[in-house]
């Protein structure tokens, strides 16, 4: 079974919101119609959006550390907003496990958003439904693109390819490698949500470099160049010459 | 959770209707066994007709939750589909039937039609048939909204068999009360019968619902700020939420109220749904129809109080995510 995710590696995420931007400006073009914008140029502008990229410093100051949060729908494997869904609009797909809202179905009761523990679902203003991330499905299937650019808007909009996207139950994937070996974990692992996307931790890039490794003390070149004082005594050399 | 009105006046209504379905059948079975004066269809037929008013109110609050009215009439059918799953589902299933058998079961009453399913000597069997298929219908739907609410794991505040016990118990007693200033008007000889079981039941369900305020006071949130990003660390500070203007999950998952408004919501409703009515109650027992109206207008405002706080005081995980603008 497929289970399409994304990874997210919060090591390399530098929060420039390209991720945000590039997934607005593809889902507010795409077949299911804009996504509400309310005043964005004006004083209190708010709007809808499928992803976001928050902030956190940990720690205490001097020793803090900033993280860049990118939050989007996680795709759970036991998605808790799909059974609340009274009329079958909030499903996950069998075939790859994107979790989607049919959006001719949903009469707008936002029971699945409080359902969702992660606040992954936003509710668009203007249709009156309830939207969420798509995985960009419009466009990871869409033959009439390249194949590099059957991704997500946001995996490929990242600069600093903090976003892995692939088949988390292939065990041999991208990102089923990334998880594996870099410590990939879930979020609020606490509800049994089992969500599809995972992240990796920050890491400390450092190794442990002794004093001594920088100088050996036995290096053979360091030990030409230690320049002794000339004995004033007479050596065997001024004896034999 | 941000308090829609919408859903505070369905619950309470329909809690109403169907507390006042229940206070006509218990009188209807108390006289098939000769516990209470008989009454004539008239009783049924006016109360039948009020519970449903309160029951066709709540499902006209219950539009003003859609995305559109519209949807009402284009797609709210579908929500029939998912009773598998889904206690709205369930409940969206139920209310129709409750209203339907309410109305069943006055118009029932309004013809006298009957039917003699058991051969000795006991009248109107058709409707106590039907009253006793409505209780459980009736009983269900209280399940069916409690458990809309107590269903989500992660509002803990919620998810307690007290948010059922809550439903059924508040909504009953605000119909046993509506009863008693009803039998006033109606039927005097039966006030004594309603006022008392209107006072058991509000004394009942303040026992519930403070059970609830105390585990509520008391609860310990799962989710923590380290658990919602996965960084174990002691001191983690939201420094951004990745958005200035506010968005949805700004909106929908903060009450916008200050802690002590809160409180005295709390204050409010304990006094106006609890001690108040059983005092009138108490004093309008000989039939006082002023204090016993009071009595229900009093109780239905604190109901509304309550059904405020019950949504505010919910504490939703994802608010973790959205501290600090």
């Amino acid at each position: 079974m497929t289970q399409l995710a994304l990874v997210i590696d919060l090591n390399v995420c530098v929060g420039c919101h390209a991720c945000v931007t590039s997934c607005k400006q593809w889902n507010t073009s795409g077949q299911a119609g804009p996504m509400f914008d309310d005043n964005p140029y004006g004083k209190d502008p708010t709007g809808t959006f499928f992803n976001r990229v928050q902030t956190y410093e940990i720690g205490s100051y001097p020793n803090t550390e900033t993280l860049h949060f990118p939050k989007s729908c996680l795709h759970c494997e036991d998605a808790p907003c799909v059974p609340v869904c009274p009329t079958g609009a909030s499903h996950k797909r069998a075939e790859d496990g994107i979790v989607l809202v049919d959006y001719d179905k949903c009469i707008g009761c936002k029971y699945c958003s409080w359902a969702c523990p992660y606040g992954a679902r936003e509710f668009d203003e203007q249709q009156k439904v309830m939207k969420k991330c798509t995985l960009c499905v419009d466009r990871i299937y869409d033959q009439s693109l390249d194949e590099r650019d059957r991704k997500p808007a946001c995996v490929l909009a990242c600069p600093t390819s903090a976003r892995l996207y692939g088949d988390v139950h292939d065990p041999d994937s991208e990102v089923s490698v990334a998880i594996r070996e870099r410590g990939g974990y879930q979020l609020m692992p606490e509800w049994g949500t089992k969500p599809a996307n995972h992240y990796l931790p920050r890491r400390k890039t450092q190794i442990n470099i002794h004093d001594d490794e920088l100088t050996r003390v036995d290096n053979p070149l360091k030990k030409e160049d230690i320049r002794h004082e000339t004995s004033k005594d007479v050596s065997l050399d001024d004896w034999l010459m | 959770m941000h308090p829609t009105f919408s859903v505070i006046f369905l619950t309470t209504l329909i809690g109403v209707g169907q507390g006042l379905f229940l206070a006509l059948f218990t009188q209807q079975s108390y006289s098939a066994a000769n516990l209470l004066p008989s009454q004539g269809s008239d009783f049924y037929v006016t109360g039948s007709l009020l519970a449903l008013a309160f029951l066709v109110g709540g499902l006209i609050a219950a539009v003003g939750h859609l995305g559109k009215p519209s949807y009402m009439f284009t797609r709210a059918w579908r929500g029939i589909t998912q009773w598998r799953t889904s206690w709205l589902s369930r409940e969206l299933i139920l209310m129709p039937l409750v209203m339907g058998l309410v109305f069943l079961y006055g118009a029932f009453h309004y013809f006298g039609w009957e039917i003699r399913f058991l051969d000795y000597n006991l009248a109107n069997q058709l409707t106590l048939l039907l009253g006793t298929i409505t209780t459980a219908a009736v009983f269900g739907l209280f399940i069916a909204t409690a458990m809309i609410y107590a269903s989500i794991k992660f509002l803990q505040e919620w998810a307690c068999a007290l948010t059922v016990v809550n439903y059924t118990l508040l909504g009953g007693a605000s119909g046993f009360t509506l009863a008693a200033a009803y039998a006033a008007y109606a039927a005097p000889e039966l006030v004594g019968f309603y006022v008392g079981w209107a006072i058991i039941l509000t004394i009942a369900a303040l026992i519930s619902r403070g059970g609830s305020l105390i585990r509520n006071a008391r609860i310990k949130h799962k989710s923590t700020v380290q658990t919602a990003i996965g960084v174990r660390h002691p001191q983690i500070q939201q420094k951004s939420m990745g958005m200035m203007g506010g968005s949805y999950n700004t909106r929908e998952y903060f009450h916008g109220a200050t802690a002590a408004f809160l409180k005295s919501v709390k204050w409010i409703f304990l006094v106006l749904v609890f001690p108040v009515p059983v005092l009138l109650l108490w004093l309008g027992m000989d039939g006082g129809k002023g204090l016993l109206v009071a009595a229900f207008v009093i109780q239905y405002i604190g109901l509304v109080f309550e059904r405020w706080f019950f949504f505010a005081q919910a504490n939703h995980p994802q608010n973790l995510y959205y501290q600090t603008v």
